[in-house]
């Protein structure tokens, strides 16, 4: 089976070339024809001074030059290109100055999300039909309900300000984590309970949960032994878009506690029209998504031998 | 089978509940004018940051505006980007999963592929280089969010199409020679609508929630307009000292998120019981 994994795996990824290539062109395009450009402030620059500028960042040739020219940097040479605000640093640099915080953030809050998600979720199938099981379902609405800038403020405002006990922004001690995880965890911990809630409660009306209960083994046995593990396929299948959710979930948590991670850059580099800063940014936000969703699936197949991954079967 | 509908509805108290509370505030968003004191744009230096009282319910803000107000027309925008999208983007998906799922073959193939694409990508992102693209303003948002929203729906469909097409009434509309589209508008689009149904109450609140995203950073509609989302971004920066300005929006934002979504729960309980429709997957 593990020998099957290695032509699936390199077919999918060969796979993923294309779909960056025209996540790329259409992202390129799209900002070039976008009204506004990177140097256009409140000042306006002499003739000269304007294309000089022009012909420092080769903002003068046609954008179909521009175009080939950004696609072959990154190609050949793996250069995003320099920066268009920051002056002097080049966009290879400042992402990979703020992938990492960006990846400690997403992947805290993902390991929140399921470490609570999972067990809430569990806990409400057992009690089906009961208040804590209503309360659950309501937590897990609400849950998914909370704009992360409403919990941001809410947590800021009580922990930070009120409390004191942890940092309201910034990203420069341990404790600042706290409180950006909780805020970008909460709506996949919903989304988890609330899937696993329903996975359970299908498993737990078939036959061999009622033998294994008959058996006499204890009902946390029964539930996590046997009963989770068989519900965690349609789990596993939501990670992906789960994924993508943090992705997108990062932009505004970092932008409001203030994280030098990429979504932050991201969301200044469009206001900027720093157009190689955006460039980068989105590739690398692919590349993230094409590799979760790869990994789902990989994982769906070792959770279920009924499931073959495509490549493995010819 | 309608009656049937209508007694297991009215028993999702929850799914009433939110019912009614979402009438209220789409009649308060609709009769604006009739609802509040003052107009939205209404600016008083002499009555700037002050806390919820008497004259100013919910308080007034830098500019010396009604809170209220400014939150009850805010409503339109909100509510008219959430049910636009929902529609627009539920309209497109439809049409390309049936046509993908009924043609099957080359159409279905190529179809998906663009719909795979469409779902590797990161919506939010792209949507905000399309706000960027199409300008700020209702429209630029109502183009990028159901550009990045379809393609749920039209997966949804597709399966939905696909299952159906086995089926025995379709099996006979085809021996009694109706013609394909005809099955498909007519026969096959009918039977499905729970789910769809059930999807678009989903949508609703997603599109809320992004369109708050894209005014919370700051590319929403231009001043004096607002949606609840704007507000907020505008509490958000005065929080420490006025934390009114973004409870109030917030809160209400909120409330109306989760009465969408324990709708869709209702909805989906009755149309789509053996469905997995569901919010966030």
């Amino acid at each position: 089976m593990t020998k099957g994994f290695l032509p699936y795996i390199a077919k999918r990824l060969v796979g993923a070339i294309p779909t960056l290539l025209i996540l790329a062109t259409f992202v390129f395009f799209l900002l070039r024809f976008a009204p506004g450009g990177p140097f256009d402030g409140d000042r306006v620059f002499p003739k000269d001074v304007q294309a000089a500028i022009d012909a420092r960042y080769g903002l003068n040739l046609p954008v179909w030059q521009q175009y080939l020219k950004w696609l072959s940097d990154v190609v050949l040479h793996f250069d995003f290109g320099e920066s268009f605000h920051y002056v002097g640093r080049t966009v290879n640099e400042m992402i990979s100055s703020s992938l990492p915080p960006s990846l400690l953030l997403g992947g805290l809050a993902m390991f929140f999300s399921v470490l609570i998600g999972i067990p809430l979720g569990v806990f409400a199938a057992w009690r089906q039909g009961t208040w804590m099981d209503s309360s659950a379902i309501f937590l897990a609405i609400a849950g998914v309900s909370l704009p992360s800038y409403l919990i941001a403020s809410t947590l800021v405002l009580v922990f930070s300000l009120k409390f004191g006990w942890f940092p309201p922004a910034l990203w420069e001690e341990p404790s600042s984590v706290v409180l950006p995880v909780i805020t970008l965890g909460l709506r996949p911990l919903a989304i988890t309970a609330r899937l696993v809630r329903s996975s359970v409660i299908e498993t737990l009306a078939s036959d061999y949960i009622r033998t294994a209960h008959a058996k006499g083994l204890s009902v946390r046995a029964v539930l996590f032994r046997h009963a989770l593990r068989n519900s965690l396929i349609p789990v596993v299948t939501v990670l992906g878009p789960l994924a993508a959710s943090l992705v997108t979930g990062s932009f505004l948590v970092e932008m409001v506690f203030q994280i030098p991670g990429l979504g932050k850059h991201f969301v200044s580099a469009v206001l900027n029209r720093d157009y190689p800063m955006v460039m980068g940014v989105t590739l690398v936000y692919g590349v993230i998504l094409i590799a979760s969703n790869l990994a789902v699936d990989i994982a769906c197949a070792m959770l279920d031998p009924r499931i073959r991954l495509e490549a493995t079967e010819n | 089978m309608k009656k049937n509908f209508l007694q297991k509805f009215t028993k999702h108290r929850m799914a009433m509940a939110s019912l009614i509370f979402l009438a209220v505030i789409s009649v308060g968003a609709t009769f604006a004018p009739t609802f509040t004191r003052q107009s939205y744009e209404v600016q008083n230096i002499d009555e700037k940051l002050e806390t919820p009282n008497a004259q100013h319910w919910m308080g007034t803000d830098t500019l010396g505006r009604d809170l209220y107000s400014r939150i009850v027309y805010g409503a339109r925008m909100s509510l008219a980007v959430g049910v636009l999208t929902a529609l627009l983007s539920l309209s497109v998906g439809t049409l390309v999963g049936a046509v993908a799922g009924y043609r099957g073959g080359k159409t279905d193939s190529f179809l998906m592929r663009v719909v795979d694409l469409f779902y590797i990508f990161p919506s939010l992102l792209i949507a905000i280089l399309l706000t960027v693209f199409f300008g700020r303003g209702f429209f630029g948002i109502l183009v990028a969010l159901s550009l990045t929203s379809w393609v749920t729906h039209a997966r949804l469909v597709r399966n939905l199409v696909l299952q159906a097409k086995e089926m025995l009434y379709v099996e006979s509309a085809r021996a009694l020679g109706v013609r394909s589209a005809a099955i498909l508008f007519r026969h096959i689009l009918p039977n499905i609508m729970g789910p769809i149904i059930v999807s678009l109450t989903f949508q609703i609140p997603t599109s809320i929630m992004s369109e708050s995203f894209l005014s919370f950073i700051g590319l929403g509609l231009e001043p004096p307009y607002s949606s609840w989302g704007t507000l907020a971004n505008e509490g958000f920066r005065a929080m420490k000292s006025f934390p009114h300005l973004i409870l109030f929006p917030g809160t209400v934002l909120f409330v109306t998120l989760i009465a969408f979504n324990a709708l869709g729960d209702g909805f989906r309980d009755v149309l789509d019981p053996v469905g997995k429709r569901d919010f966030g997957a």
